[in-house]
């Protein structure tokens, strides 16, 4: 699972695609503590980036991306094409983070 | 007596808050175009193919995000501004750099495994309001890019 290839292009140059294995994703929710919304708070009154919100949602992306990788492996795959990501406001101050893809069995050509 | 109190220092604090902002919105545009210059060489492509004469070479998945919020100070134009129509262009300026920031993020996410070649580029906003209790929205939004990277030898 360590060395699954991901790629968000259909086509892969060099490689040849033996096999589709469907649809895996990968989802985490996570909401941020109240340390991060107090720093946040002051930080809405002057603007600009938001660098605890920015961290929280990149660790949540890795651990989609991982659960992903997991269940993609489950199934026998060794890359995952045609990665999409996407992230939904839940209910104040928690976001989901959707990773999906398509599992494939690729070989060099 | 009073009331006047309370105008002055709501002025006060809008002013204060709009100095502050717009110092740290020049600091980060100047941030950006500097890094932008520096990894020029780093092309990024939307197309969905990539070109075949990359075949052999190892790819990864890049990605890049940031998340920009408003201040009070653009909060309050954009009110008055709603009511008569017209562009947004403090709220532009936010998500243009936004944009470009998280652009650069995905560039040095290449850089530093040592591609040079970005394909199938997507970008995403998300919104991430977080309403306060006298019903301000503060907009808060990330905005993410990802694609696929290339080592070109």
């Amino acid at each position: 699972m360590r060395n699954m290839l991901l790629s968000n292009t259909e086509f892969l140059p060099g490689y040849s695609i033996v096999k589709h294995l469907g649809l895996v994703q990968g989802s985490t929710v996570r909401a941020k503590h109240a340390g991060r919304d107090l720093m946040a708070g002051l930080k809405n009154m002057v603007g600009g980036e938001l660098k605890g919100y920015t961290e929280l949602l990149n660790e949540s992306r890795q651990e989609a991306t991982q659960r992903m990788m997991q269940q993609a492996s489950a199934v026998g795959a060794n890359a995952i094409i045609n990665v999409r990501f996407s992230t939904s406001n839940i209910t104040a101050g928690a976001s989901e983070i959707l990773a999906y893809g398509t599992a494939v069995v690729i070989e060099n050509r | 007596m009073d009331i006047i109190f309370v105008i002055v220092i709501t002025a006060i604090t809008l002013l204060v808050c709009y100095i502050i902002g717009r110092s740290i919105e020049k600091k980060h545009y100047r941030s950006i175009e500097e890094r932008e210059k520096r990894y020029q060489h780093i092309l990024v492509f939307n197309e969905r193919t990539p070109s075949p004469n990359l075949t052999g070479q190892p790819f990864y998945l890049v990605t890049g995000s940031v998340v920009m919020s408003s201040d009070y100070f653009k909060q309050y134009i954009s009110m008055l501004k709603a009511f008569f129509g017209g562009r947004l262009s403090s709220y532009e300026k936010m998500m243009d750099m936004g944009r470009r920031e998280a652009i650069l993020r995905m560039k040095e996410d290449a850089y530093r495994k040592g591609a040079t070649i970005i394909f199938n580029v997507r970008l995403e906003t998300a919104m991430l309001n977080q309403a306060q209790k006298n019903q301000n929205q503060i907009v808060s939004s990330e905005l993410f890019a990802y694609g696929t990277a290339w080592i070109m030898k």
